[in-house]
């Protein structure tokens, strides 16, 4: 297979990466737009990090020690803002573009120029949204949810430029998953049937689908706040006509889905190491695609159980509960999965493996406190409670993080062509397990003794857990500048990696040299089915 | 001797930690309440965490097994199985039945916290930025009490200018007080933005949205003081808005409520008098205290540009009707609450007539109570 491709590549050298920074500026190669992505993503962690240090720093004690409660919660919001839309969702979109082509034997993304424009698009709109920090009456304060009235009548000056920034992320979300989508289902090398696919492609198709279901529908929610806003209409204000309420059906409409779309190519990440790492077959390939697809359809039909508390009729409240409810089944069903895959296996535990593993326990535990949360009785206890904050950081950071970084050090010596250090991931992830599990294991208590979310300054029984969580934040934060050490050593330098990198690795990247070329897969290559999904 | 020196390290961590603050309580879980509904919540969550724990063990513990035994250090050799129609079949359909089993209670006690009929007292709640209004409804409008709840933790303890006293952030000037064993309805609403009304102890928690009227209920069986905060981010101040409820004997309501009823009677024998100069200074520097000083500050230099300066400026200098009709009608749009609500015309005349003379602005202008009680009765 690789002299094949060494054979053509020979062929285009007149092909190679351009010089200089309009390599990067003008870009359609699906690989160096993969890249960007992810330095961007990264880039945006560590803003999104520092902010969330801010936070924990300030609820290290009780007392305001830090900054004032209207800074607290701009904060809040920029840290949410940018986690869920500058780091998650582009780290995904980096891994889409690097991987997608070459899983699937293609040789880039079907529409490169496009996919320049999806990604440039994204430093624009974040250099927007950073900005309103600088402006007068200060950014966005009324958290990542951004309900109305508090944002629409309420909010500060900058609300529309939040507005806008919004827009544009909206606009490069959408293209991207066109473009993943029509890579998909035109571009796949002859033979590779989709249930041949790799279980990350599947997860990213599904994923695409939802992308382009429910961007729209934010982008039309913002729109109605900017009207709001500035053109007299009401459709959020009560004294006008309009319905509050409506606002958060709208945005959760878009919320339920968008939280699925920062886990299920989590999910597709986690199903190509495991396997690698046990040396065994994925379990269950058929049962994993149709639970991906059974989460994506649920995710639709349950978006009010985040407003159990909102005062809908009774049967609106058992409906929501009852589906969601049913989330845990299909949820379960990748769970065992991935325990059925290591059953059994052959074992080692390399850092991508660590954080793969990890990602199952903590996942889990993040998934288990949701089906707690799914009982809306019980919900009226936890809903804004610091064991929601709890949840969905269990599900988003030992979930989404974890599976990115576990994908980072998984493919870098395909990427780079050199070995990570071993021994620094290790210690990397340790330090990482450890920090994560001190930071948010404690806030499951804290919430069920009764704090309150989005608080400033809290009550003296909530003191002894506040502190132990931010201990916990900082060995996290700080650890993950050894994550940026070691990916730089990486890119530099290292121990040659070999075209397979993985002694159980099965799949076509797998296929061509390390460093993989600046062009793979000029010719479609030849399908073995046994190794297209390992 | 490895995990001696760790036990050594986390008894100095916890030494540490109880050292700092040797008064609080580690409450690790939910609390059972003191209601018939909150311990059937309490119930509910127990019964789901134990099931969500059975479920961890089962599975992390295989997870475990496999982790120690198929290594391929140990010499694993891997199987090659991929596919079981029957495990998939079973562990697909046990969670089902387990859902199944769950979802029943959960009916039943959603149901009964939906049936809110029957209240022998009406109890309208509404949120504002950053208080809560109590008013017991009464089909006797003269004999409806009516009363705001802030947050009574001084901003020196915030500061941490002095020390925190108990109940830090959980204390307020005037409590809701109810009796016991009486089945109560809360119709629960909003001023301005959306807030929630949650008190653990009774496991009521409920958006206060402006435009709607939600009902809640509760009848609580032991008499004493329960705590809640806001639970929906409402603004610069969200974290400082508790609420606190005192539940006492039908008796002691009977003659609380009967003292509010006379303070009702007797405001307005205040509003119908004429007012001093120095009497309207002094309750209106307390008002301006209690309401205005969060965003316009205590020195009236505000915090501009949310919250514009009173001193030798805008309304507070300029015509006296604005300035009042700014107090009791709000801003819309703005942070700017209409006080009309909330306020009587005695508060209103007093705290207008202390900033158009405090800080300097000495307009030497003079707000009679009367005045604004009929503008008000007007509207």
């Amino acid at each position: 297979m690789s002299a094949v491709i060494e054979q053509h590549h020979d062929d285009h050298d007149h092909h190679g990466p351009a010089k200089g920074i309009m390599r990067w500026v003008l870009t359609t190669n699906h690989k160096d737009i993969g890249s960007m992505y992810l330095w961007f993503s990264f880039a945006m962690f560590l803003l999104g990090g520092s902010f969330a240090l801010v936070i924990r720093a300030e609820l290290f004690q009780p007392g305001l020690q830090i900054v004032e409660p209207s800074f607290f919660n701009q904060m809040t919001t920029m840290h949410g803002l940018i986690m869920v839309f500058g780091a998650v969702m582009p780290a995904f979109v980096g891994l889409a573009n690097w991987l997608v082509p070459m899983m699937i034997g293609a040789p880039d993304m079907a529409l490169p120029r496009m996919n320049n424009y999806s990604f440039w698009i994204l430093p624009f709109a974040f250099t927007m949204l950073a900005s309103t920090l600088l402006m007068e009456g200060g950014a966005p304060n009324f958290g990542w949810t951004f309900y109305a009235p508090l944002s629409t009548d309420f909010g500060p000056p900058s609300t529309t430029y939040f507005i806008f920034a919004v827009h544009l992320m909206g606009i490069s979300s959408i293209m991207g998953s066109i473009n993943v989508i029509v890579t998909i289902l035109n571009m796949r090398a002859p033979g590779m049937t989709l249930m041949q696919m790799p279980l990350f492609v599947w997860t990213w198709l599904i994923t695409a689908y939802l992308l382009i279901a429910v961007m729209p529908v934010l982008a039309g929610v913002v729109t109605m706040m900017l009207m709001d806003i500035h053109f007299g209409t009401a459709f959020f204000n009560a004294g006008g006509g309009g319905d509050p309420v409506l606002f958060q059906h709208v945005f959760w409409f878009f919320g339920h889905p968008e939280v699925y779309i920062m886990i299920l190519p989590a999910f597709g990440v986690v199903s190509a190491i495991i396997p690698t790492f046990a040396r065994k077959r994925l379990f269950g390939y058929a049962s994993m695609v149709y639970a991906t697809a059974s989460i994506a359809f649920l995710s639709f039909i349950v978006w009010a159980h985040h407003m159990f508390t909102v005062g809908m009729p009774l049967a609106g409240e058992l409906y929501f509960m009852y589906a969601t409810m049913l989330i845990a089944v299909p949820t379960g069903v990748k769970v065992f999965n991935w325990v059925a895959t290591m059953w059994r296996g052959s074992m080692t535990f390399e850092t991508p493996m660590l954080f793969a593993i990890a990602f199952v326990i903590l996942f889990t535990i993040g998934g288990l406190s949701g089906l707690m949360l799914s009982i809306a009785p019980a919900d009226f206890q936890y809903h804004d409670t610091y064991f929601v904050v709890a949840h969905f950081h269990y599900v988003l950071v030992p979930g989404s993080v974890f599976s990115i970084m576990a994908a980072v050090y998984y493919w870098i010596p395909k990427w780079t062509g050199n070995m990570y250090s071993e021994t620094l991931g290790k210690v990397h992830f340790w330090l990482s397990f450890i920090g994560i599990n001190v930071l948010f294991f404690p806030q499951h208590f804290i919430g069920l003794a009764g704090m309150p979310r989005r608080i400033p300054d809290y009550a003296l029984q909530f003191a002894d857990y506040n502190m132990i969580s931010t201990v916990g934040a900082f060995i996290f934060g700080f650890s993950q500048l050894l994550f940026l050490f070691i990916v730089v050593k990486c890119v530099y330098g290292g121990k040659k990696a070999t075209a397979q990198v993985w002694e159980g690795a099965h799949g076509l990247e797998w296929t061509v040299p390390s460093p993989a070329p600046y062009h793979t897969f000029s010719t479609p290559p030849k399908v073995d089915l046994q190794e297209a999904h390992g | 001797m490895e995990t001696g020196k760790q036990h050594k390290w986390l008894v100095a961590l916890s030494l540490l930690f109880s050292a700092t603050y040797a008064h609080a309580d580690w409450t690790v879980n939910m609390r059972r309440g003191v209601t018939e509904i909150s311990r059937q919540v309490f119930d509910l969550h127990m019964t789901i965490f134990w099931v969500c724990v059975v479920i961890g063990v089962v599975v992390f513990g295989i997870m475990l097994i496999s982790m120690l035994m198929h290594r391929k250090s140990l010499g694993a050799e891997p199987a090659t199985f991929h596919d079981n129609t029957t495990i998939e079949i079973a562990w697909t359909v046990i969670p089902v039945i387990i859902l199944v089993v769950m979802a029943i209670p959960a009916t039943q006690t959603l149901s009964a916290m939906y049936d809110t009929g029957d209240a022998e007292i009406d109890i309208e709640v509404r949120g504002f930025q950053w208080k809560w209004q109590y008013t017991y409804l009464n089909e006797d409008p003269a004999k409806e009490v009516k009363f705001t709840s802030s947050i009574l933790t001084p901003a020196e303890e915030i500061q941490n200018r002095v020390a925190k006293r108990e109940h830090y952030l959980l204390d307020v000037d005037n409590e809701l007080v109810i009796p016991i064993n009486t089945r109560i309805r809360f119709l629960i609403t909003s001023q301005d933005v959306i807030h929630a009304w949650w008190v653990p102890d009774f496991a009521v928690k409920k958006d206060a949205v402006p435009g709607y009227v939600h009902e809640a209920w509760t009848v609580v069986e032991e008499t004493g003081v329960y705590r809640g905060q806001c639970a929906e981010l409402c603004g610069k101040d969200h974290g400082f808005m508790p609420i606190v409820v005192r539940v006492v004997e039908q008796d002691e309501y009977e003659t609380w409520m009967a003292e509010k009823q006379q303070e009702a009677a007797d405001v307005f024998a205040i509003v119908g008098k004429e007012w001093g100069m120095d009497e309207l200074m002094e309750e209106g520097e307390a008002v301006y205290a209690r309401n205005c000083a969060t965003c316009h500050q205590t020195n009236g230099q505000g915090l501009p540009p949310a919250f514009p300066s009173l001193v030798g400026q805008g309304l507070s200098v300029g015509p006296v009707q604005d300035h009042i009709d700014i107090i009791v009608n709000g801003k819309p749009g703005s942070a700017m609450q209409a006080f009309g609500a909330q306020l009587n015309a005695a508060e209103i005349a007093a705290v207008t007539t202390y900033e158009r003379n405090a800080w300097g602005n000495n307009t030497g202008d003079m707000v009679q109570p009367k005045v604004i009680n009929d503008q008000l009765a007007g509207q």
